[in-house]
């Protein structure tokens, strides 16, 4: 029996659910994403199969540059996972190095977007040009604001937040792995993203 | 009371208004909501002038409006637009959901379930402020140039991608609502799965329990894809986009400047996605409500307590398939209304396992009909009558005469108002001796039952009539058509019903702060329930409980045989 007025399963797992309570909260927010960029999508299939006609992406988006970006989103993927292993080798520094690792990938993901987006507007294609570029600039817009707030997040926890460590190790091992399964779940809405816009 | 608490060392601020303990901010969701169902409730009010008495001046009130609303004191139509579309928002999304979720959700989920508090109370705190954010935002949005959102709380476009800058803070305030009600939602989750006190499993919660952890899904999985319209249609109104927009649209002669190709009927599919859930958010909680008042009241089990829970569930699961059937007249099509009408049959069962689960509760009870017992059991034919008007809309040929008339009008609002604001009355005369100590006045709590039941029928029985007249909603001249004239009799009788209903809440009110201060001071189990809140102490103390209770049995073990007394609390080890 544990004593009132703390709130139990912050660090160590439910026994019966097998979860800590931030690992759930975290698969309930990524289900809610799922909901969020799946109304996206649908609105994408919607207008597209309404369209009389519908650009195909590679001829007006740049394919190598979004490959290029697949590469760089999947390699901060292992990454961050390699963050999280480092924890669980109790390996401090490699832990920092890996995340720091991670937080660079994402600016450069982000800043090859943002020549991309560049490119669009000095041949002045805006939203407002056409669906497919609003539909475009919408997915990849809010794609990439998850990704600032994944940059955001693993920023904290490589800085501020990692003087957790030292006092609640197991607490602070959990951040990282939510901090995780967050920026898989981005890597994976851009796995989606990738191939549906720029390919097809 | 364990050394934990340490709610006394806190500064006001923190102890008060940036609160992390759950009680706390469910009374500030509970008090926000009652204020806005007050405004929204006001706004009602003003309107049904124009709907009483089209064309003339509002008395006493009508010069304190500026140009842009009344020209001596007569309404002007774009003024009654906002009224109506912001009516719907500020009920819906700023009064029932915050008050039947943030407030009774908040306050009693941790209670009923043994837990010292949400799972996260940081969180939880900032669901309130983000709330608190968007209700400012959309009360805001009525001094915005051309005023509030005017397009019903619906925002169909293309009316509401043209519309004025009120449209645009709609949108930005209901974002905040979202981005709240996600914080909230997966906070219940979390909380109702993991800090169940030992010994409680799920069939022992109390069912208000499990209609606010189906709620949480609804809330957790629905509103993401209204968020994503709503981002859509900012982008139209922000970036000149045209999701929403067909090609060649003319608008006052002249055709629009946008690329088109995009789809209306976009819109009304992502928002009734999230739409009819919603009711579902609107009614479930209000169910669980009902649950607990008519069990503790009846003084005997809920019947077919199982049966309840499946029901919910399922109810859960169908509330995702059934949106189009808003949509009967958009002409998706005799397949997809084939298909969404059978869905929509579907859903009525378990609602109506539910409510006649909760009926035959009653039978063979010994009822104690003090006011919560008067609002929860009222609410059974009142939810009734509004599921029952309901089935003639969700069949797709009926709905073709009864669609965008006061038919429909009064279907939800039998629902919302005599159905689920009756249930969160019940349950704030309930639940006030847990939150404050003391309990509310009989006297007053009757006065303020019987006229509201009496007027709230008045306004809401003659809607079927008109609709069935073929009265279209959302007419600023009700008499601008012939076959509406023979009707606007019951206009005039609906506005005076308003009102009175209106006047009714005086005694609710005088009784709220009356019975505060001077309310008769109670233990902690005045009515002998047996759910866990009852064995918290009155108010209870941050924290919750001096001890983890531990749960013995199921919710309700009302009138056991062989029981001493009547009653037989969930924490209790020993005989009762």
């Amino acid at each position: 029996m544990s004593s009132p007025g703390l709130i139990r399963y912050i660090s160590k797992p439910h026994p019966v659910t097998g979860v800590t309570n931030s690992k759930l909260g975290i698969w309930c927010f990524l289900a809610s994403e799922v909901m969020l960029f799946g109304a996206l999508f649908s609105a994408y299939i919607l207008l597209r199969t309404g369209a009389p006609s519908w650009p195909r992406g590679s001829d007006l988006l740049n394919v190598p540059l979004a490959t290029l970006n697949t590469i760089v989103l999947i390699t901060s993927s292992v990454t961050m996972v390699m963050a999280w292993a480092s924890l669980a080798l109790k390996d401090f520094s490699k832990y920092r190095r890996y995340m720091g690792f991670t937080i660079l990938l994402a600016f450069t993901f982000l800043v090859v977007k943002g020549f991309e987006y560049g490119h669009k507007f000095e041949h002045h294609h805006f939203p407002s040009t056409s669906n497919f570029y609003a539909i475009y600039f919408a997915l990849t817009g809010l794609h990439g604001l998850h990704v600032i707030g994944g940059i955001i997040v693993n920023s904290y926890l490589l800085f501020p937040g990692s003087a957790l460590w030292k006092t609640e190790p197991e607490q602070f091992m959990g951040r990282v792995e939510c901090a995780g399964l967050y920026w898989h779940f981005v890597d994976l809405v851009w796995i989606f993203l990738f191939p549906v816009l720029y390919l097809l | 009371m364990s050394g934990k608490n340490h709610s006394h060392d806190l500064p006001f601020w923190r102890k008060y208004i940036f609160s992390v303990d759950h009680k706390v901010i469910g009374i500030q969701y509970a008090i926000t909501g009652l204020l806005f169902l007050l405004f929204g409730f006001s706004l009602m009010m003003l309107l049904r002038w124009q709907l009483a008495y089209p064309g003339q001046p509002v008395p006493f009130i009508g010069h304190l409006f500026n140009e842009s609303m009344m020209v001596g004191g007569i309404m002007l139509p774009e003024f009654y637009n906002q009224l109506g579309a912001m009516h719907g928002t500020i009920m819906v999304f700023l009064g029932v959901v915050p008050l039947a979720v943030g407030g009774f959700g908040n306050y009693l989920v941790p209670l009923q379930i043994g837990a010292p508090d949400m799972a996260f109370p940081k969180l939880n705190m900032m669901s309130y402020w983000v709330y608190f954010l968007g209700g400012v935002t959309m009360i805001a949005s009525f001094f915005a140039p051309g005023g509030a959102a005017q397009s019903g709380w619906t925002s169909y476009p293309p009316l509401a991608d043209i519309a004025t800058t009120g449209q645009t803070m709609w949108l930005i305030g209901m974002i905040f609502l979202i981005t709240s009600s996600l914080l909230g939602s997966i906070n219940f989750i979390v909380t109702i799965v993991q800090l169940r006190a030992e010994g409680l499993s799920f069939f022992r919660f109390p069912f208000f329990v499990w209609a606010q952890f189906v709620t949480s899904f609804l809330l957790l999985l629905a509103f993401p894809p209204l968020e994503a319209a709503g981002v859509l249609q900012l982008m139209d109104r922000l970036l000149h986009t045209s999701f929403f927009l067909p090609s060649g649209l003319v608008v006052s002669g002249n055709v629009v400047p946008v690329s088109g190709g995009g789809n209306p009927l976009l819109w009304q599919h992502l928002f009734w996605f999230l739409a009819h859930p919603e009711v579902y958010v609107l009614i479930l909680p209000a169910m669980g409500i009902v649950a607990e008042v008519l069990a503790c009241n009846t003084r005997k089990p809920i019947y077919g307590y199982k049966a309840m829970v499946y029901s919910v569930i399922f109810i859960g699961f169908m509330s995702f398939i059934v949106w189009a059937h808003h949509m009967f007249l958009t002409n998706m099509g005799t397949k997809m209304s084939a298909f969404f009408q059978i869905t929509t049959m579907i859903i009525s069962i378990p609602s109506v396992v539910i409510l006649t689960a909760l009926a035959l509760s009653l039978w063979g009870g010994s009822i104690r009909f003090n006011t919560p017992m008067l609002f929860a059991v009222t609410f059974l034919p009142m939810f009734g009558i509004g599921g029952l008007t309901g089935l003639p809309l969700g069949l797709a040929a009926a709905d073709i005469h009864l669609h965008d008339t006061y038919y429909v009008i009064g279907h939800f609002h039998y629902v919302v108002a005599p159905g689920t604001l009756f249930a969160l009355f019940a349950g704030i005369y309930h639940w006030f001796p847990k939150v404050t100590g003391r309990k509310m006045w009989e006297f007053l709590g009757k006065l303020h039952f019987w006229p509201s039941l009496f007027f709230i029928n008045g306004v809401f029985m003659p809607m079927f009539i008109m609709g069935l007249a073929g009265v279209s909603r959302r007419l600023y001249d009700p008499i601008q058509y012939a076959h509406a004239q023979p009707v606007q009799p019951l206009n005039v009788f609906m506005s005076i019903c308003a009102w009175g209903l209106g006047l009714s809440q005086i005694p609710f009110v005088l009784n709220f702060f009356g019975s505060l201060f001077f309310g008769k001071k109670v233990d902690a189990n005045p009515w002998e329930a047996t759910t866990l809140e009852w064995s918290a102490p009155s108010p209870p103390p941050h924290g919750n409980f001096s001890i983890a209770p531990q749960v013995y049995r199921g919710p309700y073990e009302y009138s056991v045989p062989g029981q001493k007394h009547d009653f037989w609390p969930q924490a209790m080890k020993e005989e009762n």
